[in-house]
């Protein structure tokens, strides 16, 4: 990488690398939130935020709606038990297979549906995020069986993942492992829309007879698209993995990859920041509601508000709305400075 | 043979043909295209692009058989294209759009700084769309010249521009070939920019050529003010 295109790269993502390395220092430090429950949330809305990113990226760089995003996390999470209970490999390797094979698997599922666009594509995925329901909820999670599916049989005691073995099972001490491996993927996200594929999907997104004049490989840059972020949604489910040390498939129905996309739209779809506010939401709303003793389902009316408020008036979510906010702000400091 | 042969080429989009058997040949310089609306100009460079399959016919540039080369490879090849409606992306700067073309062209993008130079874009950090219409045609040149080009197919480069910016682009137009090597097809409907850029034009009327040759004689030629000027067409 040239160092030119380096440097405007590293002014963009030095102020998030910051704010994510000092919240994982000092959230598990604030009382009531950074212990217990309320730790463990916030490390599940880390993780999905990285399965936001891959559906932003997605949908705000290339315009493609992809609905089996929640599907994707559970291939990575299977794969990731599968892989650990036959080698007991280190978990950094074994997430790292579990990123490749899951953008293997998410790139090839998405090929028939790579001409398709728009609604279609959504329908497309949507019923591919129904069938991974239904094959996780006969496959079951792998809990150390010697079969391909990695079940054991009755009477035997399922096994469960432990957390890496750099962090051991303190929960302060996952979290901030979490946020800094979201740092790092959300770097390389960063990295990539920063240099020659985020160029060329812009282009594709702008107009695709303009994309093919300019030389662009349509169907090979949306390939790389799905495969990044396939990988990405890959590693939210090996994390996921480690955290609960086994998986239950209730958690990855496919109306999950729905709620997904919506908090997605709420929370900003161009910008990385937004996929946070979307991990967040997606998680961290329900659980909210749950600690309060409010009906869980109740969260599909917030989502709906929330994604009919972003649709209508807010087109770049809250993560824009932040944006914009701080361009007024600067704007009006700048003109008092210059003033006379 | 140096230059471009197109030959015999028609185009057919069901009972419509768009193009019939038109054969043209440039050698160098700045070429024109010119004909009345639905003439077949922009089909021409549907064909040069790979946007339109004709069903018979082939165009050789330089001894290179160009309907062969797949759409999306032809801007390695050295094929660059402007649109009537401009293509600069909003959402990346002025800079990275031209880098975009580099980076798809068969030389390497050390050439980004020197095309936006040559095209007088000041500030090329702002992002297309901060840029005015001016700029984002400038910006637009600047992508036919980065990375070698070999054929630049130009349309309509100056619409929704005064008289004033159709000047300063006119200059930047006739420089490319100097400048690149590349051989300039220009379409136009503005018969000033085609008069003074274009050395040699032919003349499409209803998918048929129907006037080729040194500009000033094709324009004279009562045939063409027939077809596309208009007999009453006043002399300058």
């Amino acid at each position: 990488m040239r160092l030119s295109a380096l440097h405007p790269l590293l002014r963009t993502v030095l102020p998030g690398v910051l704010a994510g390395l000092l919240l994982a220092a000092v959230i598990p430090l604030v009382p009531g939130l950074g212990e217990g429950q309320g730790l463990r949330t916030l490390t599940v809305c880390a993780i999905y935020s990285l399965t936001a990113a891959g559906a932003g990226l997605l949908y705000g760089r290339l315009g493609l709606v992809s609905l089996m995003q929640v599907g994707l996390v559970a291939i990575g999470g299977w794969v990731t038990l599968r892989l650990y209970h036959a080698t007991h490999l280190p978990f950094e390797l074994v997430m790292v297979l579990a990123a490749l094979i899951t953008a293997a698997i998410g790139t090839v599922v998405s090929l028939p549906a790579l001409r398709l666009s728009g609604l279609s594509l959504a329908i497309v995925t949507l019923m591919i995020a129904g069938a991974l329901e239904v094959i996780v909820n006969f496959t079951g999670f792998p809990n150390g069986g010697e079969d391909f599916l990695g079940r054991v049989g009755g009477g035997t005691l399922a096994a469960i993942m432990p957390r890496p073995a750099l962090v051991g099972q303190d929960d302060a001490a996952y979290f901030r492992y979490v946020v800094a491996i979201v740092v790092l993927v959300l770097l390389l996200l960063s990295w990539l829309l920063a240099s020659r594929p985020g160029r060329s999907w812009a282009a594709i997104r702008q107009g695709e007879a303009g994309a093919i004049a300019a030389g662009i490989d349509i169907t090979a840059y949306r390939i790389l698209a799905l495969a990044a972020t396939s990988a990405v949604t890959g590693v939210a489910g090996a994390l996921l993995a480690a955290n609960s040390g086994i998986l239950d498939p209730a958690t990855f129905k496919a109306q999950q990859s729905v709620l997904l996309f919506a908090t997605v739209l709420i929370g900003g779809a161009f910008t990385l920041a937004g996929a946070i506010i979307g991990g967040l939401f997606f998680y961290g709303v329900p659980q909210l509601l749950n600690s309060w003793h409010v009906d869980g389902n109740l969260v599909f009316v917030i989502l709906g508000l929330g994604t009919v408020h972003a649709i209508t008036t807010s087109p770049e979510g809250i993560a824009g709305s932040f944006a914009a906010l701080g361009r007024t702000v600067r704007a009006r400091l700048g003109r008092r400075e210059g003033a006379p | 043979m140096s230059g471009l042969t197109i030959s015999g080429v028609t185009v057919r989009y069901g009972g419509v043909t768009p193009l019939d058997e038109v054969s043209l040949r440039f050698e160098e310089g700045v070429c024109g295209i010119i004909g009345p609306n639905g003439a077949g100009k922009t089909t021409t460079f549907n064909v040069l692009s790979g946007f339109a399959v004709p069903a018979a016919g082939s165009v050789d540039l330089d001894g290179d058989q160009l309907l062969a080369v797949p759409p999306h490879r032809r801007a390695r090849w050295g094929l660059r294209r402007s649109f009537q409606q401009e293509q600069v992306i909003r959402s990346l700067s002025a800079r990275q759009n031209v880098l975009l073309a580099a980076e798809h062209s068969r030389s390497p993008v050390t050439s980004v700084d020197a095309a936006l130079e040559y095209v007088g874009l000041r500030d090329a950090e702002r992002p297309g769309s901060a840029l005015t219409m001016l700029e984002r045609r400038l910006v637009e040149l600047a992508r036919c010249v980065v990375g070698s080009p070999r054929l630049v197919l130009l349309d309509e480069p100056a619409a929704g521009l005064d008289p004033a910016e159709s000047e300063r682009l006119l200059r930047l137009i006739t420089g490319i070939p100097e400048r690149t090597g590349a051989l300039v097809l220009l379409v136009d409907h503005d018969m000033d920019l085609v008069r003074a850029a274009c050395g040699v034009v032919a003349v499409l009327d209803f998918g048929k050529r129907i006037a080729y040759g040194p500009t000033a004689e094709v324009l004279a030629s009562p045939e063409v003010r027939r077809a596309y000027l208009g007999v009453e067409e006043d002399e300058t």
